[in-house]
């Protein structure tokens, strides 16, 4: 099955590797981009214009119930939780979750829901365990979870977290994760949920 | 097969099986927020699956309610999105000033933090007498709360700096009496609310009012249901009424798109023209 959604979880560290990460895909990737990046509650600066700046594809905070369409980067905005829906995005503003709002668990676990096997999972550098249950509902719905080497990252332990969760050893480096994301979505693919409502 | 779609099954059997048995209508919530609090339920009451919380549920009435407070969410905060209030003050109350009277229906107040932030508003801009504010929930208990005006004092910290921020002309301690580790709103702030269940799902219209506040509720429904909600909303205001939704929600692709004006478009403020 080809992928239908990236979805991308991060905290501390996370603006560097994600501008890696993001300046490595090219302007045809096809494939919708949905990134949870702990931050605090106001903002705290214009995060979505710095990752536009090194990034081809559109970089958005998305409204609640936005269809997610190919060629954009969703960006979870600040306080609130991101969900992937079966062809469209909502928000929460439900409790933190291991403290945090966003969080990598709630944008995961939601992915794997919608999507299933069609569902790429990237959890990078940060400084909690946020994301380990989640990558780990990714890949027991048949997901991929990629997953950034930690003695390399910023902080490790949101990696290293997730690797004890999945038990998958094998990790990347920030410029292998843009090449393999790019190397998992060719060509365009329209976006099909594993599953739709009957009626 | 995948196991998606053995619990997305589950949760429409549960959520069917609460609507026929109580007439609870969780329907057409969001999906994939609805789904997390039914796992966390499942969860709490130590089962397996949804399935074997839909058989407890249909069987335990305190069971049921057990799990309407996990699926009903009432997170909320004084004064969240400090500029949504700033622009309250600077836009919308220089018109509510022309009018002698003004109804504001708060929908989906739950423990009444932002109906507390409005009436302080309101308050200081000298308008509060002349309005009545109905504040509404679907549920009893937290409009109980609401209706206390006691919120955790360590959350004030927080709550003043976000006064402040949405132009406060005081200091947010003004307004409460510390005691404890509770924050105790003056009696007095509430003199023109009115309080009283009503649910956005099932209720219909009840009033024509000048200003409508309904701020990160239909967040948790899904786009059907949002759209009929928006119908409700429509018809429940005024010529000229306002209206305000959360930051991340707005009109665009709501059948009543064309119905209203911006007021202030970033705060998703908005004035019904037509």
């Amino acid at each position: 099955m080809r992928p239908a959604v990236v979805v991308v979880g991060t905290s501390l560290g996370g603006l560097h590797a994600l501008r890696e990460i993001l300046g490595g895909l090219p302007a045809g990737f096809s494939i919708p981009v949905v990134i949870a990046q702990h931050r605090v509650k106001s903002g705290g600066g214009d995060l979505a214009g710095l990752l536009q700046a090194v990034c081809p594809l559109r970089v958005w905070e998305p409204e609640d119930k936005e269809p997610l369409s190919p060629g954009m980067v969703y960006l979870a905005p600040p306080d609130y939780h991101l969900l992937v829906e079966p062809g469209s995005l909502a928000l929460s503003t439900e409790a933190p979750v291991n403290h945090a709002r966003p969080s990598l668990d709630v944008l995961f676990e939601s992915a794997a829901d919608a999507y299933g096997e069609g569902v790429i999972g990237v959890v990078l550098t940060g400084s909690n365990e946020d994301g380990a249950r989640g990558a780990r509902r990714i890949q027991q719905r048949g997901g991929t979870v990629i997953i950034q080497d930690p003695s390399a990252a910023v902080s490790g332990i949101m990696p290293a977290a997730a690797q004890a969760r999945t038990g998958i050893i094998r990790t990347y480096s920030l410029g292998q994760i843009a090449r393999l994301l790019v190397e998992l979505c060719p060509g365009s693919d329209p976006l099909s949920p594993v599953r739709g409502r009957v009626g | 097969m995948t196991t998606t779609a053995v619990d997305t099954t589950e949760v429409r059997l549960l959520l069917e099986g609460i609507h026929e048995r109580y007439g609870f209508d969780f329907r057409d919530y969001a999906e994939a927020s609805i789904r997390r609090r039914i796992l966390r339920r499942v969860q709490a009451e130590g089962l397996a699956t949804i399935s074997a919380l839909q058989e407890r549920v249909l069987h335990d009435t305190e069971c049921m309610e057990r799990l309407l407070l996990s699926l009903t969410v009432h997170v909320t905060a004084m004064y969240r999105d400090p500029l949504f209030f700033k622009v309250f003050r600077d836009k919308v109350v220089p018109l509510l000033r022309t009018y002698p009277f003004i109804r504001i229906w708060h929908a989906g107040c739950s423990t009444g933090e932002e109906v507390y932030s409005t009436a302080i508003v309101l308050e200081e801009e000298g308008v509060y007498d002349r309005c009545r504010i109905y504040a509404t929930d679907l549920s009893e208990s937290v409009l109980r709360a609401a209706k206390a005006g006691i919120f955790t004092l360590h959350h004030m910290k927080e709550y003043s700096e976000n006064y402040l921020q949405a132009g406060g002309t005081r200091s947010l301690s003004h307004y409460y009496t510390a005691s404890y580790e509770r924050a105790i709103f003056r009696e007095n702030l509430r003199r023109n609310v009115v309080f009283a269940q009503h649910n956005l799902v099932t209720d219909s219209s009840f009033n024509e009012f000048n200003v409508i506040l309904c701020r990160n509720v239909m967040i948790y429904f899904n786009r059907t249901l949002q759209n009929r909600v928006h119908g409700l909303l429509y018809q429940s205001l005024g010529r000229l009424g306002v209206l305000g939704l959360g930051r991340k929600e707005s009109m665009r692709f709501t059948p009543h798109e064309e119905s209203y004006e911006e007021l202030d478009g970033p705060e998703k403020i908005y004035r019904k023209v037509i």
